[in-house]
């Protein structure tokens, strides 16, 4: 059907409807440490990412986040995904997304964030992806200002 | 030589009762493909129109032949290359029912136009002056004028729609006053589609002598447009929304009007002398057309003027109302779905959302089947602040769509609504 990799179509029936029907760690928590907010001009999606830290580790990562399907998925794997980790570990995870997203380093997912990478097929959809890891990044750099996918 | 090579193929006239559309479609190569393994159906014309081979010919053949720099040369393709850009111009002219060419100005589209007038005229404006737009405009004609006010303290004010999306006239009649230095409305909103009454519009503002620029970037390729008719001031428009090339675009200024505007860009073309001691500016329309104008570009939207006139915009109109006609019958049936802008005057625009599917979810699952829309703000963000949304999915019709393409749309739809239920 499709001559893409993955068809989209099968992207959102496998992976994305599951995360965006039922988001992982989807709530503005009592207490955080650290904190950001992103926004896609683009189509108006809007992430804001709540950090607990003990220590160097990233003890609770939670959000609130309005948008597409795709952007409410990839926010709740990344939760998933970035729990626990140290810092280091995590910004790790994030520029193994995001590389893989932009073509840059393809191949470094694995399991579902493999299965999310197939977004890269589609371009206008990319920044839909990648805006939730953009803003865990500045909120571990305790950004200020509301960070965009432009 | 540009404009008479223009034909319909196919016989692509109207036939009894509306257009041949299987013939028009004949003539738009980029029609017939399959996306995602689908035939296309091109739903997004409002964002950008497609083009006949008749236009894709024309700037062909004017670079295969013709193309030399205009006014400038003694040789015989600058004579060509300034004959079929004054044509285009000349074409232009009669489309919209302008008394001369030098009320036609060729830019780079409407946004170009619209900041040449802010541009130009905003250089009389002051502190408190006040320009008077509407809550449903393009982003093209939101900004500059914004922008002007942060230069001159020239206040904007904005007149408010309702629910339907229809501009509150009354609320218009309090908004315009003494300080109101130019009214600058749509005649069809992007958004929503509603087709606003440019004409009592511009006669309530003259009444005050106020001017009026009305943004035709939806309009002109889609009714007779008339600029006598309607009196307004200047009328700006797009050639990639009329089946003509991206780039080139017109601004028409009431000649007595443009007459009073300073230059705009300095350069070539613009001047009539230059020298150290002082420059002349050359007449209009070439004052305000400084540098090398985009002349394939002129050459592509005569023969997209030919196009459109050869089919005819009254017909063009009938078939595009039938669309969104059986369109917004055939949305209305789509369990959750909700449409935005629901105008009595409407054009061939329906912007929708669906409960529960984000319209970039929606314009993604319609382009799997084939199907293009625009999913989002639609430059038009002021729109889906007042309707509490982030955006929507729009679908926009042109001469060249049928029922068909409407039917594989509202399929499409109910498969997204299973898919995310």
């Amino acid at each position: 059907m499709s001559d893409k990799t993955t068809s989209l179509t099968e992207l959102y029936r496998q992976t994305v409807l599951n995360h965006s029907r039922n988001p992982h760690n989807c709530r503005r928590p009592a207490n955080w440490d650290r904190e950001a907010e992103g926004h896609n001009a683009l189509c108006g999606d809007k992430v804001h990412v709540y950090l607990g830290m003990r220590g160097q580790a990233l003890a609770d990562v939670s959000y609130e986040a309005s948008g597409c399907a795709i952007s409410l998925a990839s926010a709740s794997m990344m939760s998933d995904a970035v729990a626990g980790k140290t810092e280091s570990a995590a910004r790790q995870t994030i520029d193994d997304f995001i590389g893989d997203l932009s073509g840059l380093q393809p191949g470094k997912l694995e399991g579902e964030l493999a299965a999310l990478g197939g977004v890269r097929d589609y371009p206008s959809r990319i920044r839909c992806a990648t805006l939730p890891w953009q803003t865990l990044r500045a909120a571990l750099d305790a950004v200020q200002e509301t960070v965009t996918t432009e | 030589m540009n404009s008479n090579a223009t034909t319909l193929t196919s016989g692509a006239a109207a036939l009894a009762g509306g257009l041949d559309v299987e013939a028009i479609r004949q003539d738009f190569p980029i029609l017939h493909q399959q996306i995602n393994g689908y035939p296309l159906a091109y739903l997004d014309s409002a964002a950008s129109t497609q083009r006949p081979v008749q236009v894709i010919d024309a700037i062909r053949r004017y670079y295969t032949h013709d193309h030399a720099n205009v006014h400038r040369g003694v040789h015989t393709l600058s004579h060509r290359a300034t004959d079929i850009y004054e044509g285009a111009r000349e074409t232009t002219r009669r489309f919209i029912n302008a008394r001369s060419t030098r009320e036609i100005v060729f830019t780079r589209g409407t946004t170009e136009a619209i900041n040449l007038v802010a541009a130009t005229l905003g250089q009389r404006l002051g502190a408190g002056d006040e320009i008077l737009i509407s809550a449903m405009e393009h982003h093209s004609n939101i900004v500059p004028w914004q922008m002007l006010c942060e230069q001159r303290g020239t206040i904007l004010r904005v007149v408010p729609i309702n629910d339907r999306g229809e501009l509150l006239l009354d609320e218009f009649e309090k908004l315009i006053g003494k300080r109101t230095r130019l009214v600058a409305i749509t005649h069809v909103s992007n958004a929503l589609g509603t087709v606003n009454p440019v004409q009592q519009i511009v006669a309530s503002a003259h009444a005050r002598g106020i001017p009026v620029l009305i943004d035709g970037a939806q309009a002109i390729a889609h009714q007779a447009v008339d600029v006598q008719a309607m009196d307004c001031d200047f009328y700006a428009f797009s050639g990639h929304k009329m089946c003509g090339p991206t780039g080139i675009g017109v601004l028409y200024g009431r000649e007595s009007l443009l007459e009073t505007l300073p230059p705009w860009q300095g350069g070539g073309d613009m001047i009539l002398t230059v020298s150290f001691s002082g420059t002349t500016y050359n007449e209009l329309p070439y004052r305000l057309e400084a540098g090398t104008p985009h002349i394939a570009g002129a050459a592509g939207l005569g023969a997209a003027i030919d196009y459109l006139q050869k089919i005819g915009m009254e017909d063009i109109a009938r078939h595009e109302a039938d669309l969104l006609a059986y369109a917004s019958q055939a949305l209305g049936e789509v369990p959750g779905l909700r449409l935005v802008g629901t105008a009595a005057h409407k054009a061939g625009v329906a912007s929708f959302n669906i409960d529960g599917i984000h319209p970039h979810d929606i314009g993604t699952v319609l382009d799997q089947h084939g199907v293009a829309i625009r999913a989002g703000h639609h430059c038009a963000m002021p729109v889906m602040e007042r309707y509490g949304i982030p955006g929507t999915a729009r679908a926009s019709f042109a001469f060249y769509n049928t029922r068909t393409e409407i039917d594989q749309m509202v399929g499409a739809l109910r498969l997204a609504i299973r898919m995310f239920a």
